[in-house]
């Protein structure tokens, strides 16, 4: 199957293409296999909380930056 | 820059650091030897034994309040600064008026949830304030793959943001050394490009 890339996003600095036009944060989660669960998530420079995930959907351009929190200091 | 002209700038400032155990305390002390002005310092434990592999306190300080024993230690480093303590554990509630005043925050935390809250308080209650978070610094060697990342400006993660603390991978003091004095180095390096 040939999937078309519909949208490209930044993520951690480097471009992702996406084949959908559009995309949850917790549709991308799953895409991209992220499932450690201690995390930070900015759209855009804007702070994504986890009741949101859902409901946040990332567009074609947008400056995705995750943040994994590792226990230990 | 002489050091002396570093030193009275850096004087100006006040940073707040949220905890007090392997990256607060040796974070804390690079900034006070730096001289930067005020220091408020938060942290709810006392000092035991098991700290001293890495934390910067001594063993006669164990039994201590991390924040009465981090401030005794700070004023023999440099009696010329301010140290304001918080025998607090923060919260989503009380964290803004801990820190408030503050050019940057320092997260020193051990557990992830903690950072995490931490993070998300910051970042909504206290915008536009920089934000030096470590994450990842558990075990030994892998020296290179400790950096800093300059998420935007107002975050910025110090470790390798994958190593994380277990029975078998538990805290140093080198590399959790490394990180706190990464998180100092990046909190100078804001402080010395802000003008008078």
């Amino acid at each position: 199957m040939i999937v078309d890339t519909l949208m490209k996003i930044i993520l951690n600095n480097r471009e992702e293409e996406i084949g959908k036009e559009s995309i949850t944060v917790n549709e991308m989660l799953i895409l991209k296999k992220f499932s450690y669960k201690m995390r930070i998530i900015k759209i855009n420079g804007v702070l994504i909380s986890k009741e949101n995930y859902d409901s946040t959907i990332i567009h074609d351009g947008d400056e995705v930056q995750m943040l994994y929190l590792m226990s230990g200091g | 820059m002489r050091i002396a002209e570093i030193k009275n700038h850096l004087s100006k400032f006040r940073i707040g650091i949220a905890g007090a155990g392997g990256l607060g305390s040796n974070c804390a002390v690079a900034l006070a030897r730096s001289g930067v002005g005020t220091l408020v310092i938060a942290d709810f434990d006392m000092v035991e034994e098991i700290n001293l592999n890495r934390q910067y306190y001594f063993s006669d300080q164990v039994g201590m309040m991390k924040t009465d024993a981090i401030k005794y230690n700070i004023k023999h480093v440099n009696p010329g600064i301010l140290v304001i303590t918080h025998q607090i554990k923060l919260d989503r509630i009380n964290l803004s008026e801990v820190f408030s005043g503050c050019n940057i925050i320092i997260e020193a935390f051990d557990n992830a949830a903690m950072k995490e809250m931490l993070i998300e308080t910051v970042q909504t209650n206290m915008p536009g304030i920089p934000l030096i978070v470590g994450s990842g610094m558990a075990g030994w060697g892998k020296t290179n793959e400790l950096k800093c990342r300059k998420i935007d400006e107002t975050l910025y993660v110090c470790g390798d943001e994958s190593s994380e603390v277990s029975d078998n991978l538990p805290p140093l003091a080198p590399r959790v050394g490394i990180v706190a004095n990464m998180e100092a180095n990046v909190a100078i390096e804001i402080l010395m490009n802000i003008s008078d």
